[in-house]
């Protein structure tokens, strides 16, 4: 019993410690008053105003269309890339995939500055198009070992099979190979978009006119507390607790047991 | 048609994308610009160990190396209780550790400023208590708060999922053969969960030593990291190769911890859902 | 001629300067059951592979009904593959799997039904049409492999190592069928398999095939009673393996003595090697024997024993009888003329000499 009473106390003080901060902004968020810690009555104000501040609208549609264009051109990119990977000779293979495990190495900080040298000695403005290119470079490679591992796993000779069934080898990969690896490049795609909405960092360093999310957030805080801010995290936090629990639900319909 | 052409496009993509821009940071690195000529030094590295930088740089090491224990400490406790057998609720609890990491780490880094801030809920309270002329923020405590505020789910779930593969017959195993369940725990949960451990560390510690967000927003500029000072070359000092040249060193730093650790390549996994 | 139905001249092939198949001359007749037999590493699945398309010949011709097909693709050979593994498509239920051929060549509905049904029938799994492969026993799925490859009508079915994953009493069992299935249908079958056993059972020709070469090729009674070298009777169910000399015809010379044998036209005093299989040896009195022994070994094998025989020179003799007889016994050998094999020499190693040779070769790579 204390030993079961001490695993909860571990626990909820942990929760308390994630969540604390958290809550407190999604609390005060509704506080009419500008203060943290100066409750002065329920209002949507600072809702209100987040909608209306063209910053942070402008940046949140920078934020989704980088991510969605990044994600769908790297899946498209990183699937062939795993494909062509997948037929090599194990030392070119090898090659390959050591050099592709560089960007998930390097620190973002490192990644961010190299290709942002990269636009500044060929010329090209530091603006939307490079922070594009920035992000499905480092979408890529997680793209790449989303797919790699179901390739590896199909059973032998699916496509020869198919082949030599009559199949030819576009209707072999569409019908064959394609459903069979669907799920990783699935995985690869929400993996891409989720890392694109994320980065801060690497958008930083290549993109100066054009500011994501991230970025905006960053130099708001910077600037001090912003109510609007606490807005904006709540809508966040509950869109991904949202987007969580349904795809749990989901996954634990499928009764798919590799997922925590 | 070859069916590996089909990684044609991504190979040129990778050269142009990711060996050039490294080749042209390491050719900052060992340039400098003098009287508008580039010329060819060794300057920039002999300059970067300066004491001055040196001091940074262990700084960096030693609040990384600090948030990484303090991460360990709370998360493997926690794993531990997550994964018990007697625990039932323990997978729901721990999508309830992980969903923080899937909001903009800048917004759950403003949530901590928020709370220590001098308008904070915590100040208005210790203000309550009379405690004044007290800042929160701004200080190494308040840097290493947010290092592991932000990485602590980072070490959670790897030692979670070793700690889960672990098969329950070897504990049966242990006891049978006379192990205590502390002896059990020395003998068979910590080796088998070493992998995980390992995956933690490098998840918590690489992204800490390289961040510059969370010690420029919670530090103030007042405790400046070794990735702060990066930045602080490209967009203060404006000094491109001195720049490049701190980037190398921290290439050099991480590629080594990658060595040391290379059997845990996965970085993140595939287990965040 | 006109029964050849597939012919291969002079093919080449090497992976990474290997060459795994060196010089192959081979034809095949029209619903015959071909087996190719040999230790792995021999070339047979490459030979498969380039029969069915999948890997093209470095050089040489590989003739379908007297027409070069090289450089056809595999989706237009009328070929067929049962695959060691099955390789079933695992986002396909049974019927679906079986159709594959037939739906990509667009035929009606109500004709795929029918002839994925009749297909099922056959291999016995009528009502299987709705399961996941995965959900079936090996058995089964090899079954549903079959009729995958079958359902499709081909000239030429290839089989390679079908029955490898299976359990021995299903082997048999299968062994049995795909034999019925063969004359049942009348098309051709090329079998590949390591398993000397099956090679012999199944098939009308079996192909013998080492290190990238044809060895011997003949039926299975040829086979097993005329090896052509060592390496064929090693490989081919037991054997004493001698080394001797050719004395005159009719005459050879062994383990230290002169037997009456059927072989002749060799040159005089020409070196070869000689086969006596275990089961014609002849135990005697030791008067009447040829070569006196003692009796070092006997193990029952349930339907013979096998006995292990010590000349006086310490050589060793393998001897399969139904009458046993008492360790440390002394015995004559007799060896009738036609247990005698004489084989011209060859310097191809045997099987178990290739593996050995091939885990050496591992461990340099390694170290």
């Amino acid at each position: 019993m204390v030993k079961q009473a001490l695993r909860w106390a571990l626990v909820i003080a942990v929760l308390l410690f994630l969540y604390a901060p958290i809550l407190t902004l999604v609390v005060f968020s509704f506080n009419s008053g500008k203060y943290m810690g100066n409750w002065t009555g329920f209002s949507l104000r600072w809702y209100v105003e987040l909608f209306n501040d063209a910053v942070i609208m402008r940046s949140l549609w920078i934020t989704l269309s980088v991510a969605l264009i990044a994600a769908v051109v790297s899946t498209i990119l990183g699937t062939l890339a795993a494909a062509g990977i997948h037929a090599m000779k194990n030392r070119h293979a090898n090659l390959v995939e050591n050099i592709t495990y560089i960007p998930m190495l390097s620190p973002d900080i490192v990644t961010g500055i190299s290709l942002m040298l990269l636009f500044v000695f060929a010329g090209i403005k530091l603006g939307y198009g490079t922070m594009l290119l920035a992000h499905v470079t480092f979408n890529l490679p997680y793209v790449i070992f989303s797919v790699l591992p179901k390739l590896r796993a199909l059973p032998q000779h699916q496509y020869e099979a198919a082949i030599d069934l009559g199949a030819t080898p576009g209707f072999a990969l569409r019908k064959v190979v394609l459903p069979q690896i669907m799920p990783g490049i699935l995985t690869g795609l929400i993996f891409a978009f989720t890392l694109s909405i994320d980065d801060f960092v690497i958008s930083y360093f290549t993109s100066q006119d054009v500011s994501n999310l991230s970025m905006t957030i960053y130099s708001m805080a910077r600037r001090g507390l912003s109510p609007k801010l606490n807005a904006l995290s709540s809508i966040m936090f509950l869109t991904v607790l949202t987007l969580l629990i349904v795809i749990n639900v989901r996954s634990a319909r499928q009764g798919k047991k590799e997922t925590v | 048609m070859k069916r590996s052409a089909y990684a044609y496009p991504y190979l040129l993509w990778m050269a142009l994308f990711i060996v050039v821009p490294l080749a042209i940071v390491l050719f900052y690195a060992l340039t400098d610009t003098v009287d508008g000529r580039l010329i060819f030094t060794l300057e920039n590295f002999s300059a970067a160990f300066d004491p001055a930088y040196v001091k940074v740089f262990l700084r960096s090491l030693w609040m990384a190396a600090l948030a990484t224990v303090i991460c360990l400490a709370i998360g493997y406790p926690l794993a531990l209780v997550l994964s018990s057998r007697h625990f039932k609720a323990g997978k729901l609890l721990l999508m309830l550790v992980v969903i923080p990491m899937w909001m903009n780490f800048l917004l759950r880094t403003y949530a901590w400023i928020n709370l220590l801030s001098d308008n904070g809920i915590i100040m208005k309270a210790l203000q309550f208590f009379g405690v004044e002329n007290l800042s929160l923020l701004y200080n190494q405590t308040a840097v290493i708060v947010g290092l592991v505020y932000n990485f602590l789910p980072f070490m959670v779930l790897p030692i979670y999922t070793s700690l889960i593969k672990i098969e329950p017959n070897l504990y049966e195993a242990a006891g049978d053969l006379g192990a205590n369940s502390f002896m059990s725990f020395l003998k068979v949960t910590l080796p088998l969960s070493v992998p995980g451990i390992v995956s933690g560390i490098t998840m918590t510690f690489m992204p800490a030593i390289t961040s510059f967000a969370v010690s420029r927003l919670m530090g103030g500029g007042l405790v400046t990291m070794y990735g702060e000072l990066i930045e602080n070359q490209f967009y203060f000092m404006r000094d491109w190769h001195f720049g490049a040249t701190l980037s190398i060193v921290m290439m050099v730093l991480v590629l080594i911890s990658a060595v040391l650790t290379r059997n845990n390549k996965n970085k993140e996994g595939g287990m965040l859902w | 001629m006109a029964d050849r139905i597939i012919e291969l001249k002079n093919i080449r092939k090497s992976f990474d300067g290997e060459t795994v198949l060196d010089g192959i001359d081979l034809y095949i007749r029209r619903r015959e059951f071909l087996t190719l037999l040999g230790p792995s590493g021999c070339g047979k699945t490459t030979m498969l592979r380039i029969i069915a398309g999948f890997e093209t010949a470095d050089s040489g011709d590989l003739l379908f009904e007297g027409q070069r097909i090289n450089d056809v693709p595999p989706y237009k050979r009328r070929v067929n593959t049962v695959f060691q593994r099955y390789s079933l498509f695992p986002h396909m239920n049974v019927f679906d799997n079986v159709a594959f051929g037939l739906n990509i060549k667009k035929m009606g509905k109500a004709e795929i039904a029918r002839r994925v049904a009749a297909m099922l029938e056959m291999v016995g799994l009528a009502g299987y049409e709705k399961r996941q492969p995965e959900s079936l026993s090996g058995g089964q799925q090899q079954r549903v492999a079959i009729a995958r490859a079958l359902v499709n009508e081909p000239e030429v079915l290839l089989l390679d190592e079908p029955l490898a994953a299976l359990d021995l009493k299903m082997r048999k069992e299968m062994q049995l069928e795909l034999k019925r299935m063969q004359q049942q249908l009348g098309i051709t079958f090329i079998f590949v398999t390591h398993d000397q056993e099956e090679a012999l059972t199944m098939s009308d020709t079996i192909v013998v095939m080492s290190r990238g070469q044809i060895q011997q090729i003949g039926t299975p009674v040829d086979i097993y009673n005329e090896p052509a070298n060592a390496f064929v009777a090693d490989f081919i169910g037991e054997s004493n393996l001698l080394e001797g000399v050719m004395e005159k015809d009719y005459l050879c010379r062994f383990a230290g003595y002169s037997f009456p044998c059927l072989d002749k036209g060799f040159m005089k005093n020409e070196e070869v090697e000689i086969v006596v299989r275990p089961e014609d040896v002849d135990i005697v009195a030791p008067e009447k024997g040829m070569i006196v022994c003692t009796v070092r070994s006997i193990v029952f094998m349930g339907v013979h024993y096998e006995i292990m025989l010590e000349g006086a020179d310490g050589m060793l003799w393998k001897v399969h009888t139904t009458d046993p007889v008492e360790p440390g016994a002394v015995v004559g050998l007799y060896l009738d003329p036609d247990a005698i094999h004489v084989m011209k020499s060859s310097d191809e190693p045997l099987a178990s000499e290739q593996e050995e040779m091939a885990a050496l070769e591992e461990e340099e790579d390694e170290g």
